[in-house]
């Protein structure tokens, strides 16, 4: 398993469209990639559920990545992140 | 007449027959279901068919709106594919033996309540996507075709309030204004009004027997007049002519040069202060971006923006504008701006005080942040840099060696980049005085009048005393501006004006006369501007 903190930058948080292009960027690997904020962790291929979670700019993230092909989705994820959030 | 009062969102008028939409809202029965696994393949039909009329509409709203404000629907397509979602659906429909639709709206309905109750405005909105989504499915279950306004003629369009998808199904050539119960200035309704260029007001209670009534539409003072007297209804028939009138004769000013009657050209190009702005650098047809203040990136918040949030920046504006120029100017933040992070102390004098590129100069890593992010945006379009607050070539040479130093370390980590046009803006007195030899220094100027005037008529802007006293267009200014023009070009500099100043059409004749290149203005002043150049002279009758 892999893991990595972020600390989001944009001003709306994790908002819809970044939260539907992360679901279709996720689509591509096998592995499977949770967000957590404080103690709620979601399944990331879950649109509602991550926009749920509520995460604003500022607010501190745990991605974590497991599962086959884990080093080469969460180098993916943590550059989306960079560039999207 | 009945007379009403709402807020308007975008200007104009319109008189027309008033059409009251009626929001698709359907009665959803709950009904047993025998065959559960059929139920459940029936939903899977509808939500696929769901998302392929949000792919239709997506492309639609793409050409009409723009890829920002159509992104919704590829969302709304998302949310209807959502795991939680379609799980919800299916237990409700086998575990409850019930019918779709029911286990559609129920679900629909918890999952908006989720986002209503959430603590964060953003996502209070998105209640009405899973609602707009929801209503959507169910209707594609119960077999109810789409369109629920089919008018003969145009009409003024009132409504509870228009969900995203509503407003860019309506057939646009049947609308000639909206109005609104609900809605906010930012809601999907204004900005297609904006789009569209029709009058759109919100907040108006409306009555439900305006429905076929005669109706006029002030956009201007935010009224609407249901069964207009006739003095009324002349009075802005005669408006509504004067403004189509100066309207299209300023959109057929689109795509055409800013070129005088004696064959003089200037660049024409807009003042921005926000990525939020580009919209409307596009639709006034600007030639290019002159003056992007890139303040905005510091301020509210709590922290330097870091050198990747200012490349992404940089590089969607660059891209945005396709190969256009792009001037962005650093950093011009001073004591009279909120800044807490920049630890500042309160001064007596602001305007005189440690800002802009003092403040750079000085501390040498903020600044080299924001250079390192434009010199790699460099690469993604026609980014030119331009530096405030200049007084002596030694600053120039200061910040031309800090940018040799920034491009070293580039091409150390081998980050790619291109060389790229450096200007200063001329607001000082003391730049004026020595623009003979700032211009062998860079590559173009650019005149700030606000600060100018400011600084040679020794006159406060903000003190509400002396506004008899500022006078924008003073002889000490305009032979300035005449001097600038002059030293620059003698050294080799390009000169354009990206003050208020550049927007005074009294003085427009006057600027190609002293031979300014570009005049750089709020994008809603290009087209009015290009039609002042083209009526123009630029060289003086012999």
């Amino acid at each position: 398993m892999k893991t990595f903190q972020y600390e989001i930058k944009d001003e709306l948080g994790i908002h819809a469209r970044p939260a539907g292009q992360l679901v279709k960027l996720l689509k591509q690997y096998a592995s499977s990639v949770t967000i957590a904020k404080g103690d709620k962790k979601v399944d990331a291929i879950r649109l509602m559920a991550v926009m749920g979670l509520g995460v604003k700019q500022g607010d501190v993230v745990t991605i974590e990545v497991d599962g086959a092909d884990e080093k080469y989705a969460c180098e993916a994820v943590e550059k989306f992140f960079q560039e999207n959030l | 007449m009945r007379t009403q009062h709402g807020k308007s969102v975008y200007k104009g008028i319109a008189i027309g027959k008033i059409s009251i939409y009626k929001n698709g809202q359907q009665v959803v029965k709950r009904r047993h279901v025998e065959d559960v696994e059929a139920e459940i393949k029936r939903f899977e039909e509808a939500r696929d068919q769901a998302v392929e009329e949000l792919g239709k509409l997506y492309e639609k709203a793409l050409s009409e709106v723009g890829e920002a404000n159509a992104a919704i629907f590829e969302v709304h397509q998302m949310m209807l594919e959502d795991l939680d979602y379609e799980e919800s659906i299916v237990n409700i429909i086998r575990n409850q033996e019930l019918n779709a639709e029911y286990a559609v709206a129920s679900t629909g309905e918890n999952f908006s309540e989720m986002f209503a109750s959430m603590d964060d405005d953003y996502m209070k909105g998105r209640a009405a996507d899973v609602k707009d989504v929801s209503e959507r499915l169910v209707r594609v279950l119960s077999g109810v075709q789409e369109d629920k306004m089919n008018a003969e003629e145009p009409v003024i369009v009132v409504a509870d309030d228009l969900a995203p998808s509503e407003t860019i199904q309506l057939d646009k050539s049947k609308v000639l204004a909206f109005i609104t119960r609900h809605g906010s200035v930012n809601s999907h309704t204004a900005i297609l009004a904006r789009m569209m260029n029709i009058p759109a007001l919100i907040g108006v209670d409306y009555e439900q027997d305006w429905d076929g009534a005669m109706a006029v539409v002030d956009g201007f003072q935010g009224m609407v007049y249901v069964e207009p007297t006739r003095e009324v209804l002349e009075e802005k028939r005669r408006i509504q002519e004067e403004e189509k009138e100066k309207e299209r004769l300023l959109q057929n000013l689109k795509g055409e040069e800013n070129i005088t009657l004696d064959g003089r050209k200037i660049n024409l190009y807009a003042n921005i202060g926000n990525v939020s702005d580009l919209g409307a650098v596009l639709q006034n047809d600007a030639g290019g971006i002159g003056l992007f203040r890139s303040e905005f990136l510091y301020l509210e918040r709590n922290t330097y923006p870091t050198e990747e949030e200012q490349f992404q920046v940089y590089k969607r504006v660059a891209e945005t504008m396709g190969g256009k120029k792009v001037i962005i100017r650093t950093l011009d933040i001073g004591a009279d701006k909120q800044v807490d992070y920049f630890n500042m102390e309160k001064e007596e004098n602001p305007a005189l005080g440690y800002r802009a590129i003092r403040i750079c100069l000085d501390r040498v890593d903020i600044f080299k942040t924001q250079l390192r992010a434009l010199y790699r945006a460099s690469m993604f379009g026609n980014i030119s840099i331009m530096f405030p607050m200049i007084i002596s070539v030694d600053e120039v040479k200061k910040i031309k060696e800090i940018i040799k130093e920034v491009k070293d370390e580039l091409k150390q980590a081998q980050v790619p980049f291109k060389e790229v046009e450096l200007g200063i803006m001329i607001e000082t007195p003391a730049a004026v005085m020595v623009s003979d030899l700032l211009a062998k220094e860079v590559d173009f100027f650019s005149v700030g009048t606000n600060d100018l005037t400011q600084y040679t008529l020794a006159i406060d802007r903000q003190n509400p005393l002396l506004d008899h006293l500022y006078q924008p267009d003073h002889p000490a200014i305009m032979r300035m501006l005449q001097m600038i023009a002059e030293n620059g070009h003698k050294g080799g500099c390009w000169v354009g004006i990206c003050g208020e100043l550049a927007a005074n059409l009294d003085l427009t004749e006057e600027f190609l006369r002293m031979g300014y290149d570009e005049l750089s203005v709020s994008p809603t002043f290009i087209l009015p501007l290009r039609q002042k150049v083209r009526e123009s002279k630029a060289f003086v009758d012999a």
